[in-house]
């Protein structure tokens, strides 16, 4: 058990040492003077030779790259075109918003998402299950942006009762928490319909199985049998699933912070993109990446646990 | 050298042996019985009628300011789904807004499909190629969503274009492992083997013979794949990272409604009604697809 453990560590770094090589390259080969755009359009050349000279970026691409992996392991990223602070400052801060929606998010989902999920099991072919399924195909389409624009447009502007956008406030108050809950519906819609695909699906058969035909000839109520035993075995897929939309989840916190104006990493990434501030977007997709390749790993490690049934690697 | 019902050669016997189906008319027949799959046929194709005829169907030129009738709402005269803050006509926006996402998802798609088919079959069919292709594929798999999409217009600037080419090397890794899969269950059977000891060439053998058997699983990829890049093309415009303005693209459109909420929300509603309608016909008919074609099919989202 810990050798399969280790194992999968060992291949996480392989892969977060692939991601940053990635990342860096992408970074390298993109057009665009980095000492040209810190210089300014003032500058003269030899401004832009000195800084090219000072910022190491004459050495060869190896070297550059060793350079930049030295900097990783200790926790320098670089600094920012924009605004010229290092760039992990500006992500450190921006980390926990981003976090608080991605957890927010992923409860609505499982929540929603479970419950509605079984219910159509248990009530197949019911005009629940009827509905529940063309809004979760329904969920998979909406554009989520568009979903966040029109809940701001129904319970801001019209209603009144919650705020349009920001995440200033701590999660525990009032106030917080009403921030919240706009951005985790919208983020947690498609989600949700997926995992209610699943959770469906894998409830019908385990609902067929012969062990539960045996609780209940064991007269076991049909409430235990559902939420007890059915559940049980139904969630294992379903955690692979959960886990898989958490990579689903981070791509679109990215377009839902933009849409309530929430100061996270995504909204971060996307401007720093559009700007061609190039350490600040390395910083920031080698952070989504790493969160959802460890994430990944975690789901995997946790699914080996669950299922009996299944042997170490 | 061709051989007879053992094969699959695309023909199944109905019946007693004496109607011959072709496979793909009976893969059209299943799919026409699912209700949804139709609704979603007859939404992809008023979405290509529009997209043909844009210049036809539109009343008013989609990029053209006026501002005297700037904000109008819907059912205005003349504008029957209401103008925006530049005055310029909705519907017409949307009608031509129709052919953008419908040709930059069918050109991201194609080029996705030339790639990861490529890499599949290859990666499949030769075990050296399969170690090194997979472990690409497994690092590209890395990134979750949208993230790679973004990486790549990182690299290459925004602009529509830009966002198709991030979109087709975004499905490649998805549409090779799919191939793969494909290919490595079909290597197996006999009439492969049989081939190769007959001394078949392998070329002829991978485009003879294996590839017409992972057809189905390619074309359910491509039809759900349609409707992930109508949706990112829409989300990478809304973050400003593709259509500039001013491109009359769903996405973007809704970008710059959101100002304008309080006070002409048709801006934002009307172009995602049009991208919701579109990625739930293309995700309905692949799953459609999916039933029809095999209903044990594995497609390895």
């Amino acid at each position: 058990m810990v050798g399969v453990v280790v194992r999968r560590f060992f291949q996480l770094i392989l892969l977060l040492i692939g991601i940053s090589f990635l990342v860096f390259t992408s970074m390298y080969i993109a057009p665009g003077d980095p000492a040209a755009i810190i210089a300014g359009p003032t500058a003269s050349q030899a401004d832009i030779d000195a800084i090219r000279e000072d910022l190491g970026l004459n050495d060869p691409f190896l070297v550059q790259y060793g350079r930049y992996m030295n900097g990783l392991l200790h926790g320098d990223l670089g600094y920012s075109y924009q605004t010229k602070q290092p760039v992990w400052d500006a992500i450190a801060t921006r980390f926990p918003n981003t976090l608080k929606l991605a957890i927010a998010s992923i409860i609505v989902a499982v929540i929603i998402g479970v419950v509605a999920g079984i219910i159509s099991a248990i009530r197949q072919n019911s005009w629940f299950d009827v509905s529940s399924t063309i809004f979760a195909l329904a969920g998979i389409s909406i554009p989520n942006f568009w979903l966040g624009t029109v809940l701001i447009l129904i319970f801001a502007v019209n209603l009144q009762l919650l705020p349009v956008g920001g995440l200033d406030a701590p999660f525990y108050t009032a106030e917080g928490l009403k921030q919240l809950v706009l951005p985790a519906i919208t983020l947690g819609t498609g989600s949700a319909a997926m995992i209610a695909r699943m959770s469906r699906s894998s409830m019908l058969e385990v609902i067929r199985a012969d062990f539960i035909r045996t609780a209940r000839a064991k007269g076991v109520r049909e409430r235990t049998v559902i939420w007890v035993h059915a559940l049980r075995n139904a969630m294992i897929p379903v955690i692979t699933v959960i886990g898989l939309n958490f990579g689903f989840l981070l791509g679109g916190t990215i377009i839902t912070e933009q849409v309530f104006a929430i100061n996270g990493v995504g909204r971060l990434m996307v401007q720093a993109i559009a700007a061609r501030d190039f350490p600040m977007v390395q910083g920031s997709v080698l952070l989504v990446a790493t969160l959802f390749v460890l994430v990944n790993l975690i789901v995997d490690i946790i699914y080996t646990f669950i299922d009996p049934r299944i042997s170490y690697d | 050298m061709e051989t007879g019902a053992a094969v699959n050669t695309g023909h199944t016997t109905v019946g007693l042996g004496r109607k011959k189906e072709k496979m793909y008319v009976t893969t059209i027949k299943r799919l026409l019985k699912n209700r949804l799959a139709v609704v979603g046929l007859i939404i992809i194709a008023i979405q290509v009628l529009m997209a043909i005829f844009a210049p036809w169907l539109a009343t008013h030129d989609p990029v053209k300011q006026n501002l005297a009738a700037a904000e109008l709402p819907a059912f205005s005269e003349g504008h029957w789904l209401g103008t925006d803050n530049y005055g310029r006509d909705i519907w017409s926006r949307i009608v031509y807004g129709a052919r953008i996402s419908l040709v930059v998802g069918i050109v991201s798609v194609s080029l996705g499909l030339i790639g990861g088919v490529a890499l599949g079959l290859l990666a499949g069919y030769y075990k050296k190629l399969d170690g090194l292709i997979m472990r690409i594929v497994d690092l590209l798999f890395a990134f979750p969503g949208i993230l790679l999409a973004m990486l790549i217009i990182a690299i290459l600037g925004t602009g529509l274009i830009n966002v198709a080419i991030a979109i087709s090397i975004w499905s490649i890794p998805t549409c090779a492992r799919i191939v793969r899969g494909s290919v490595l269950s079909v290597k197996k059977r006999e009439y492969i083997l049989a081939m190769k000891a007959l001394g078949a060439s392998n070329a002829r053998i991978i485009i003879k013979h294996i590839l017409p058997n992972c057809l189905a699983p390619i074309i359910v990829f491509a039809t759900m794949r349609m409707a992930t890049a109508i949706l990112s093309t829409a989300s990478l415009s809304y973050l400003g990272l593709g259509a500039q303005p001013p491109t009359p693209e769903w996405g973007a459109m809704i970008a710059a409604g959101q100002a304008f909420m309080w006070t002409s929300p048709h801006m934002t509603i009307v172009p995602g009604i049009a991208i919701m309608l579109v990625v739930f016909a293309f995700n309905v008919v692949g799953d459609g697809l999916r039933d029809a074609l095999d209903p044990n099919m594995d497609i390895n989202q």
